[in-house]
């Protein structure tokens, strides 16, 4: 990427944001009728598409847990999402990363001593990648299990933001991405404030990491802003056919 | 929140893959006109368009802004650079378009736009909502910008009109587009935009006529001049187009790679291969094709037929006329017949241009009102340049800066402008501007800035220094250095410890204290990388009240310094080290020669002297140590001038001389920078600012090897123990000067030592091979080198006295940190070698012609290079080859046989130096070389390789009557007869007109060119 600026002096970046700037993000709620809870979200080239099972009888016994919910989630990534086609949608150690960050994301964040000895399915699947892959599929997953009708303590909200040339920018894209910066993903309960997910990629110096928080923070309550007028509209559509009969 | 309104997908295709990316479209992009009451102004700027704007110009007598063209900003930048240019607008469009075209031009235009005085702003009309366009179906991406240009105009003439107060016509703010493409400017014209060519802009700018001068030629123009020359024969090969030359490369037809012209012989060049250690020789000017040094070029292999070899001939000079060029095809043909041959290619298209403004003198042309006149650039790899002025005479005599514009296939040189004036030629002031400006050497006065950053005077040690640091000041302390150094950067101590062992202290100033990351002194000593020194003056890399006083460990005031202490056995076995901030006293200052002369004497035994001769003993058993492990002494004579304290010439010259005690810091500096170099690593394995010196591949020696081979010594190569142990033995009793001389041969064969960030290479290649330790780093002078600054950062973050900080543990940063002073390194060295060139001339200028004694250090086809070990200079001597005396060329030897004597290497000959002044413009050091070979007497007119001037031609005819007259001179040395006979034998206007571009090897400088 030489001989880009991924930040123009005048303070522009290259797809036109401002540093702080989030990108064009669209939630869609209750997309699949044959998942209990599904969503899907854009954030601006970014798709993504979230389906939960359950809570549900455990599938394989040997797992079940006596105490709280089995989280099963599985992240995989379309073999069209990518500008070269994908071999495998998942397996891959990246994706399994993922699963594995998101499944503890939201053992942090459902309320998992309501169902014990039962099993809740979270199924994302990427459709464009263009950045911020892992948090759009919190997004996304957060509003499916709403859907759904999970018991989950707030909102889980996350953002992804680099730090390029002693400035962080919010909800990077693939460009930025492949700049190599810092990374840092944070997902938040916005209510409390209380951190769920602390992803950081590459190097970035602790003088930094202040800064580097704050925006990933606001970015945080930003989206849970549109995640819940998300739910409140969708609330709304769904009022009739509750009540209506 | 979302300021996006609009939303366009950008789709791009690069290969298989598309690309997918959004484009944002926004609606608080402002115009920055600073009266505008319709925009959303943000804030954060301060640099805005003038409310009532002025311009000289007469062509648009109303009040108006500036929008340009791309080609106005990649062809113009010289003349936008005028202060005359103010409230500039410059798209987003322009500048992505220049930044992908020529980064160094878009690097001055950002740093107009930063300069507020200048109100150069940028409109990113790419991302307006009002003045986005899209690309049309199979609409060329050139037209597309035009049509975005013309765009942002006709919507800044729209929005200007908005906000008119009056309604007086005549003040209306107006856009005037500056296009030199003649489709964009109709079209404008078209759409109702006021646009001219920069040419006719400039033309009308009142009081501004020399700015005309500087206008680079447009294309228009070059065609002209093209049809001019149908008739001409000199056509250069067509380039072919850059997607032929890329697809070529892809498929292996053509090697991309670095172009550099040969020193010696302007029809010869080297084509280095990207990712490759392949170079590639070219030959003639028809396969050069138009590339410039430092071009990256594409080239293509010729068939093994073709192949040739380079001449040995040293050919000095482009010749003026087309006579002689077609002497020079049949040598190269001649050449061709030759059995060394090389791998050779031709060049078939440019890649990238890499010309920058060259200094230089002008060349005035025959004709008296001629406005064409050829330029000669002080570098010798750069071709003449033509340019246009008619201030030809104004600039005679002058050194000037031209660039160059662009080289049409017709044109036999490349088409230039003239940039700026520096001064008279032979003024000190001048050359030594050129000099530095050659060799890009930021040399302007520290700026309020940078000054800012200093410590308030008067400054004192604080308590809390006190308390922070080690208290060493009532140790004996003492530095050593060259006579008249203000900048002392490193001071000794011993004592003797209860344990019997020995405590040794190097303390190092503490420049770090007053320089912060992140000052703006700080970015200028980064910028500036090291200090420059020059033969008559020292451009530093921080301010005077550093580096001359504040961190100067200078004697009997207390200093602040950054110590490495070791305790050390008598054997000096290090026992243990440590790092520490401390405050020190210097008791003395010395010079080398005072300190010697302590240690000598045996009267003295005071704790200083004795702590001198003990350091002095462990340094000699540390330098055994370090030759033991096959650490090279190599040679390189160096030269001191004694100054003329009132008019700052050279009066007297000498070799510098080394004494013990110049070994003596040397050998614990080395230690100290090992060490320093160990713990870093060990803290920052990914981070540290290192130093190596790779080992030079086999075939660097060769050269060497055939020289030992000739007097009959054969050197080991293969490690640098054996070198050191092969060259330490090859003497010749009554020549001892001879192992010197093979020294100096073999600093040549070496690489050059380079910084480099530890975590980007592997750590077997961290090898410092000259002085044979396995790891390496600067440490010893902070005041002079910035890689030392770092060095220190990082020891004290090393031992907690320092917090770290976020550019300190940056891998690129570092390594960036680190390409960025190895090129300000080898300027540097460049810049003082070149002052030392400079001096010399003034020196030889001063004084009668000299006779002094030579050895032969290369011998080639035509020419003789000789070293003259009195003064550490180095020339060569031509031999003419039209001359009727047979050259006879040996090249296994390698010897010259000239008539019946014969020139061998290390052959002692008499030379003589003189001056040649017969012109203003045309100084340099000559030799008249007599080889003093028993009996015969052998007088050749010989170029000295330093100084690079003019010669018009007509003022060879001046030169040959003066030499006349100084070849009777020489006269009295043997008979008439004999001398007549030779002077018949020589020609010597053929000579004469190689002066012009002379080859440059100096055996001054330690520096190694790596090839």
């Amino acid at each position: 990427m030489a001989g880009l600026d991924i930040l123009s002096p005048e303070g522009l970046r290259l797809d036109g944001r401002r540093p702080h700037e989030l990108r064009k993000i669209v939630f869609r709620m209750g997309v699949f009728k044959q998942a209990d809870g599904s969503a899907y979200i854009e954030m601006g080239n970014t798709k993504a598409l979230a389906t939960v099972y359950g809570p549900h009888e455990v599938t394989s016994k040997s797992k079940i847990l006596h105490d709280r919910v089995l989280l099963n989630c599985q992240f995989s990534m379309a073999t069209f999402s990518t500008g070269e086609r994908k071999k495998r949608p998942k397996g891959d150690r990246r994706s399994t990363e993922t699963s594995l960050l998101i499944r503890r994301t939201f053992e942090a964040a459902i309320l998992a001593q309501l169902y014990p000895r039962s099993q809740i399915d979270i199924y994302v699947q990427i459709l464009q990648a263009d950045g911020s892959n892992q948090s759009a599929c919190i997004n996304a997953a957060t509003l499916a299990l709403i859907d759904a009708g999970i018991p989950m303590k707030d909102y889980v909200s996350a953002c992804t933001v680099s730090f390029v040339n002693d400035k962080p920018l919010m909800d990077i894209n693939y460009l930025e991405e492949s700049f190599r910066g810092p990374q840092l993903s944070l997902a938040v309960l916005p209510k409390s404030g209380n951190i769920v997910m602390f992803q950081m990629d590459s190097r970035l110096h602790v003088d930094n990491l202040e800064r580097v928080l704050d925006l990933a923070k606001k970015g945080c309550t930003d989206i849970h802003a549109l995640q819940r007028q998300t739910v409140h509209e969708f609330s709304q559509e769904c009022l009739p056919s509750l009540t209506g009969n | 929140m979302l300021k996006s309104k609009v939303f366009v997908k950008k789709t791009r295709k690069g290969g298989v893959m598309k690309i997918v990316r959004e484009h944002y479209l926004r609606d608080d992009v402002w115009c920055r006109v600073s009266h505008c009451e319709h925009c959303d102004q943000s804030a954060d700027d301060e640099n805005l368009l003038d409310t009532a704007p002025f311009s000289p110009s007469k062509i648009c007598n109303y009040p108006h802004y500036l929008l340009l063209d791309t080609n106005v900003v990649l062809h113009q930048i010289d003349v936008l650079e005028d202060p005359v240019f103010r409230n500039v607008i410059i798209l987003q469009t322009v500048l992505q378009e220049v930044q992908h075209l020529n980064s160094s031009i878009y690097k001055r235009i950002r740093d107009m736009i930063s300069n507020k005085d200048r109100k150069f702003i940028v409109f990113s009309n790419e991302h307006h909502r009002e003045t986005y366009i899209e690309r049309g179906k199979d609409e060329p991406s050139n037209d597309r910008n035009d049509r975005a240009i013309r765009t942002a105009a006709s919507w800044y003439n729209k929005h200007l009109k908005n906000f008119q107060v009056s309604n007086d016509d005549e003040k209306r703010i107006r856009i005037v587009l500056l296009t030199d493409d003649k489709e964009n400017r109709e079209k404008a014209q078209k759409a109702g935009i006021i646009s001219f060519t920069a040419h006719e802009y400039v033309e009308s700018l009142e009081g501004c006529e020399g700015l005309v001068d500087r206008l680079a030629h447009s294309s228009d123009l070059g065609q002209d001049q093209m049809d001019d020359k149908k008739g001409r024969k000199f056509v250069y090969p067509e380039h072919l187009p850059l997607t032929k030359i890329l697809s070529g490369i892809k498929s292996g037809k053509y090697l991309q790679g670095v172009f550099h012209r040969s020193r010696e012989n302007y029809t010869e060049a080297y084509v280095f291969v990207h990712d490759g250690d392949k170079q590639v020789f070219i030959q003639s000017l028809m396969r050069l094709n138009r590339a410039v040094n430092e071009d990256i070029v594409a080239v293509q292999i010729l068939p093994k037929s073709q192949w040739t070899c380079p001449s040995s001939v040293v050919t000095l000079t482009v010749a003026d006329d087309d006579d002689e060029e077609e002497d020079e095809n049949e040598e190269t043909e001649l050449n061709e017949g030759n059995t060394n041959k090389v791998l050779s290619g031709k060049v078939v298209g440019i890649i990238k241009r890499n010309w920058r403004p060259y200094c230089g003198v002008l060349s005035k042309s025959a004709r008296p009102q001629g406005t064409r006149h050829l330029f000669i650039a002080a570098e010798k790899r750069i071709p003449r340049i033509a340019i246009e002025t008619r201030q030809a005479s104004a600039l005679e005599g002058q050194r000037i800066v031209v660039s160059i514009d662009s080289w049409p296939q017709t044109s036999k040189y490349p088409v230039g402008h003239f940039v700026r004036k520096l001064g008279a030629i032979g003024d000190k002031q001048t050359e030594n501007e050129l000099l530095l400006l050659e060799r890009d050497v930021p040399h302007l006065p520290f700026s309020a800035a940078v000054l800012k950053d200093l410590p308030v005077m008067p400054w004192s040690i604080t308590d809390e220094d006190v308390k922070s640091r080690l208290d060493l000041r009532h140790i004996a302390v003492c530095s050593i250095d060259p006579p008249g150094c203000t900048d002392i950067d490193d001071a000794l101590h011993w004592r003797m410890l209860e344990n019997g062992n020995f405590e040794v202290g190097v303390h190092i100033a503490d420049v770090t204290h007053f320089i912060k990351p992140g000052t703006s002194l700080d970015d200028e000593a980064w910028n500036r990388g090291t200090t420059v020194y020059l033969t008559d003056k020292r451009i530093d890399m921080v301010p005077g009240l550093l580096s001359s006083d504040l961190c100067s460990l200078r004697s009997n005031v207390d200093r602040l310094a950054f110590s490495c202490i070791w305790q050390m056995t008598p054997q000096a076995e290090i026992v243990s080290t440590t790092f520490t901030k401390s405050i020190i006293c210097s008791r003395v200052s010395f010079m080398y020669a005072e300190a010697q002369m302590r240690i000598d004497d045996p009267s003295q035994t005071d704790e200083i002297t004795v702590s001198l001769r003990h350091l002095n003993q462990l340094a000699k058993i540390l330098k055994a140590k370090r030759i033991e492990q096959g650490a090279l002494t190599l040679a390189s004579p160096e030269v001191r001038f004694h100054i003329d304290s009132e008019t700052h010439d050279p009066v007297d010259l000498q070799t510098k001389e080394l004494q013990e005690t110049n070994s003596l810091v040397e050998e614990f500096m080395l230690l100290a920078n090992i060490s320093v170099a160990k713990k870093i690593f060990q803290h920052f394995p990914e981070f540290a600012v290192l130093r190596r010196h790779p080992s030079p591949p086999p075939a660097n020696y060769d050269v060497l090897v055939k020289a030992a081979r000739s007097k009959g010594f054969d050197l080991e190569v293969d490690s640098a123990k054996s070198l050191a142990v092969s060259l330490e033995s090859a003497q010749i009793p009554d020549e001892p000067y001879f192992n010197t001389l093979l020294r100096i041969l073999a600093t040549r064969c070496m690489m050059q030592a380079v910084y480099f960030c530890s975590g980007t290479i592997k750590e077997e290649d961290f090898l410092h091979y000259g002085l044979a330790t396995p790891i390496y780093t600067h440490f010893t002078s902070p005041i002079r080198r910035y890689s030392d600054i770092m060095v220190h950062r990082l020891l004290a973050v090393a031992i907690g006295a320092l917090d770290s900080y976020p550019d300190l543990l940056n891998k690129n940063k570092t390594q960036k940190l680190c390409n960025h002073l190895n090129m300000r390194h080898k300027m540097a060295q460049y810049a003082s070698r070149d002052s030392i060139d400079l001096h010399c001339q003034l020196f030889f200028q001063n004084k009668a012609i000299e006779e002094e004694e030579a050895f032969v250090l290369f011998v080639r086809k035509n020419a003789l290079q000789v070293l003259i070990p009195k003064y550490g200079l180095e020339g060569t001597v031509l031999m003419s080859k039209d001359s009727p005396t047979e050259v006879v060329f040996n090249e296994e030897e390698p010897s010259l046989k000239v008539g019946d004597v014969t020139y061998r290497l290390f052959d002692r000959v008499l030379v003589k130096i003189n001056v040649n002044t017969s012109s203003t413009e045309n100084k340099f050091l000559s030799f008249s070389l007599m080889s003093k070979k028993t009996d015969h007497v052998f007088i050749i007119f010989a170029t000295m390789i330093r100084w690079r001037g003019v010669s018009n031609d007509n003022s060879s005819y001046t030169k040959k009557s003066a030499t006349g007259s100084k070849l009777k001179e020489f006269g009295n040395t043997d008979t008439a007869a004999t001398l007549h006979e030779n002077l018949l034998s020589i020609s010597l206007v053929p000579t004469l007109q190689h002066f012009k571009l002379p080859v440059h090897f100096s055996a001054l400088y330690k520096i190694i060119i790596s090839r």
